[in-house]
């Protein structure tokens, strides 16, 4: 029997889709230097790695200068409304659980007009990454104060600077009941963008993760700081988290073992503003994720529907 | 049953039909007296119409006006279409709830009155006073008032007579009206089958009770026939709200998902799915709010699961801008507006016919889009399964307007056979044609196939932005413009397959009244009324509202004179101030004017009640007396 393959079959060979199947084909149009590049490049490699069929991945996305990403995926993508990318894209996944989601969104998107959303999605905890190119500034409407604008910086509706101190958006998060997955990134770190949005992508429920991002038009002051000065930063890892390249690890001074499933930890690194934590806060395998109840069903026929309705009826019936 | 009894009160009178309120404080249980009462007419044969009375507040002050809440089932020997006009029997749970039915001009010059006596001799003065100044002031009005004990009847069988009084009148009512008993228990025991007998047999005792006192202590005995052909169609009659009934033409239309935020009076649909919608193996999203609840429903829609959102107009009004993602990336979307007194919270638990315009033009921008309207409680049913197919063909939003007269009214109605091909096909997930782009324009129709994501090749990104056939963001003038005319062909595409609509009555004559929407029945007897008095006035009713039906131009052209008849504000054109040149229309007049350019006429109320047969009789035929026999029609008017 050597050299006789038992499985008669015929071999289908498995489509290997490269960085071009995901990447789509429109010009990408940031301007030069926006660390949006940076995250959509990651997305596309996440995605290579992960060889998720393009067809069965959606890119979602408000309004914004990140909400833009959808038009350069190869993917399926719905770019919507000022505020209303979670809304759209937990629709999508509510009964469609086989799709891959991500969604791509702002700091004004996602925490100004966005906020009930951004509440409620976290609460629902639907499979998914969330995205937040978040820049401190309003960009495509050109430097307006946004949510996460430090206190101080000018910007053309506060020309003597923001009134207020920035919105935390981490502590936030993790106050949500049934929050299941936290993380904090930079745009310019390449490798650990990779390992976080990886990671991110692999959590099964809304995984929310902030990305501080260049933009060198409006808002440089918002990460320059950050980029000269690595001091600033706490970089998490752990075993069930991820694990950092000693080659990256070397760029951070303060490097801590944080166990993800520790919730108060988690928030006592999102509270500390003078070292900003970088890495997986925090993560929940165990919370209830909302399509596992709204997808119930999906596979009632026809002949059932009619003996439901039927029923339904005759509750009604003389 | 009743052998032992003698004289006249063994021989019921033979009525055609009835005006029958029941109203009590809020909690009081006279809404499930009030539907009890009108789905065992139901089941006998007559035709049937219900109006809940509802107050806004969940717990209004007791023995107030404004916390009257109950039912008016009018009954007879033929279908009932509409509310018809004032009460021939109401019961009262106490004196100061009627005032508001009085003020609604609910009642008449002989309305008996049924009311509870137990206020005569309450502990407190002032209540003591209230009752007996309005049991002499009812009188003065010519109603007829019967003091009865109803509170110490019930306090004979249970301790509380708050919880069964509704019943003890149940078993009242089924007596005067000569109703079959056995009906009455048997609802009795459906209503609290899942409390038991602990619950059931002590209501039942009530009605019985009730029964017993109506037969020995009211002169009042009636009967009323079932119609002819009812025992032809009882078989198959349901008996529903039109709340209900969406409900129920939403599974018909295998749609798995209704994604809504509470609001008054759309909620009731969605309660009523989620006690049913897991067999049909669909789910309810609550969202945290309307716009969330549509964007939830679209973002379902574009992965290739038709959803349907049920709100009523302030939710209309928070949806406008997704209403017009959909309608910009022809995401197909079912939209009910169960419209209520507006603007603003305005009226939430009344009815109106204020939200055509908003649903037509409500979005910045042009937003072409389906709008269709229920008439009737078995077309809030149809028109779901008809949306769903016409949201998909059409690759558009459908907006259906049904309003709170609908939604909380109560009709028999033929039960449908169930059709599988009602149901949404399958999701496609087949491979697209690569050379096909996302928006395959036809030139003619506007209409396009709609790659689902799941589809190999035919990714696409859906936007709000202007875009090209293959959804890539375009602001070339040239694109905006002939992408526009796609989006709006498609009513003119649609409109090409449509009917005329129906003439009630001749189709010619003096005086055509158009109308949308619940009004349907109030305004076809208004118009048998006056056709009966000899008038040439004749009726159409739109289901269609974008695109209009088509063949009005023809229609409009055999009358004389055209109006509309409708539940919104009009400015009365003889008002202070109110000229030609500043006289604002009734909605749908408002429309077809723009459409047709002809002087089309409207009589509309925003009274918050559904319209009164007698009312639109009144008016209408002081119009037709109006009418200058020498008046062109509008056909001479355009020839000369």
């Amino acid at each position: 029997m050597f050299g006789i393959k038992a499985d008669w079959s015929l071999e289908v060979f498995e489509r290997y889709f490269t960085l071009d199947d995901y990447a789509g084909t429109n010009d990408v149009r940031w301007c030069s230097g926006c660390g949006d590049f940076a995250i959509l490049n990651t997305v596309h490699r996440v995605l290579r790695e992960a060889q998720i069929k393009p067809e069965k991945s959606v890119a979602v996305s408000g309004i914004g200068c990140s909400s833009r990403m959808p038009h350069y995926m190869g993917t399926y993508g719905l770019h919507g409304l000022h505020g209303r990318a979670l809304p759209l894209a937990n629709g999508i996944k509510s009964r469609r659980p086989d799709l891959d989601v991500w969604v791509a969104t702002g700091d004004g998107d996602c925490f100004s007009i966005g906020a009930g959303p951004w509440l409620h999605s976290i609460h629902l905890n639907m499979d998914m990454v969330i995205l937040i190119f978040d820049n401190g500034i309003y960009g495509l409407t050109k430097k307006q104060t946004s949510p996460t604008t430090n206190q101080g910086t000018k910007t053309n509706t506060h020309p003597k600077g923001a009134i207020l101190p920035a919105l935390n958006p981490l502590t936030i998060t993790l106050g949500i009941t049934n929050v299941s997955f936290v993380a904090q990134v930079v745009d310019w770190n390449p490798p650990l963008l990779f390992e976080t949005i990886k990671a991110a992508h692999q959590h099964r429920g809304t995984s929310f993760v902030r990305v501080l991002q260049r933009c060198p038009v409006f808002s440089e002051e918002f990460t320059k700081p950050l980029q000269e000065n690595p001091d600033k930063f706490t970089l998490l890892e752990h075993a069930d988290g991820i694990t950092i390249d000693d080659n990256v690890k070397r760029l951070f001074n303060n490097v801590v073992d944080h166990d993800p499933s520790d919730w108060l930890g988690a928030m006592k690194y999102a509270k500390d503003i003078e070292n900003i934590p970088l890495g997986i806060l925090f993560k929940d395998p165990d919370a209830i994720v909302y399509e596992d109840h709204s997808s119930v069903g999906l596979g009632t026929t026809n002949e059932e529907k009619v003996a439901a309705l039927n029923a339904a009826f005759d509750k009604f019936s003389i | 049953m009743s052998e032992q009894v003698t004289g006249s009160r063994d021989i019921p009178k033979t009525l055609s039909e009835h005006i029958v309120e029941i109203v009590s404080d809020s909690g009081e249980g006279a809404q499930k007296c009030g539907q009890t009462f009108g789905a065992i007419g139901g089941k006998m044969g007559n035709g049937v119409w219900t109006v809940e009375i509802i107050p806004a507040e969940i717990q209004p002050p007791a023995r107030t006006p404004a916390g009257g809440s109950g039912n008016r089932i009018r009954v007879g020997s033929k279908i009932m279409t509409n509310m018809g006009n004032e009460a021939d029997l109401v019961v009262g749970f106490n004196e100061q709830v009627l005032y508001a039915r009085i003020a609604n001009g609910a009642y008449k010059e002989g309305t008996i009155v049924l009311l509870e006596n137990k206020w005569a001799n309450d502990p407190q003065e002032k209540i003591r006073d209230e009752y007996t100044f309005a049991v002499k002031e009812f009188r003065e009005n010519g109603l007829i008032v019967h003091e009865l004990p109803l509170e110490e009847e019930c306090l004979k069988i249970v301790d509380n007579a708050r919880k069964g009084k509704n019943m003890f009148v149940l078993g009242m009512l089924c007596r005067i009206y000569n109703r079959n008993k056995e009906l009455g228990l048997n609802e009795i025991h459906n209503t609290f089958k899942h409390k038991g007998d602990k619950i059931i047999k002590p209501n039942q005792e009530l009605f019985n009770a009730g029964y017993l006192f109506a037969r020995d202590n009211l002169e009042y005995f009636y009967d009323i026939p079932p119609y002819d052909g009812a025992e032809d169609e009882l078989e198959n009659v349901v008996v529903t709200t039109g709340n209900t009934a969406v409900g129920l033409g939403v599974m018909a239309a295998g749609m798995e998902l209704i994604s809504m935020y509470p609001i008054t009076p759309a909620t009731s649909a969605t309660h009523y799915v989620a006690d049913v919608f897991d067999g049909g193996g669909g789910f309810i999203h609550q969202a945290e709010d309307e716009i969330a609840a549509i964007g939830f429903a679209i973002g379902a829609s574009y992965a290739g699961k038709t959803a349907c959102t049920i709100t009523s107009g302030p939710g209309m009004a928070l949806k406008t801008e997704l209403i017009g993602l959909a309608v910009m990336g022809e995401i197909p979307l079912v939209i009910v507006d169960v419209q209520r007194g507006g603007p603003s919270t305005g009226l939430p638990t009344k009815v109106e016919q204020a939200d055509l315009l908003s649903s037509l033009y409500g979005e910045p921008g042009d937003a072409p889009k389906i709008v269709i309207a229920a008439a009737t409680i078995p077309e809030c049913f149809d028109f779901v399964i008809m949306a769903r197919k016409l949201a998909e063909e059409f690759r558009t939003p459908v907006i259906m307007l049904t309003d709170a007269n609908l939604a909380t009214g109560v009709q028999p109605w033929q039960k449908p056979k169930i059709q599988e091909e009602w149901f949404a096909a399958p999701v496609d997930q087949s491979p697209w044609d690569k050379n096909i782009p996302a928006y395959d324009w036809d030139e003619n129709t506007g209409l396009s196939p709609r790659p689902i994501p799941g589809q190999p090749d035919g990714m696409y990104v859906l936007t709000g932005l202007s875009h090209t056939d293959r959804s890539k963001v375009s602001y070339n003038s040239e694109t905006n413009q002939i992408t526009s005319q796609h989006r709006s062909r498609k009513l003119a595409a649609l409109q090409s397959t449509l009917k005329p609509p129906v003439v009630h009555g001749d189709d010619e004559g003096d005086l055509l009244i158009v109308a949308w929407g619940s009004t349907i029945g109030a305004i076809e007897e208004a118009v048998d009324n006056l056709r009966a008095e000899g008038h040439k006035i004749s009726s159409t009713h739109l289901r269609f509202i974008s695109p209009l039906e088509p063949g009005l131009k023809d229609i409009f052209s055999r009358f004389k004179k055209v109006m509309t008849v409708e539940i919104n504000y009009s400015d009365d054109p003889d008002g202070p101030q109110i000229n030609s040149e500043n006289r604002r229309y009734a909605q749908l007049a408002m429309v077809l004017r723009a459409q047709f350019v002809i002087d089309i006429d409207c009589w509309s109320v925003v009274y918050g009640h559904p319209l009164q047969p007698g009312m639109v009789t009144d008016e209408l035929r002081k119009r037709l007396e109006n009418l200058s026999s020498s008046q062109p029609s509008q056909q001479q008017a355009k020839d000369q």
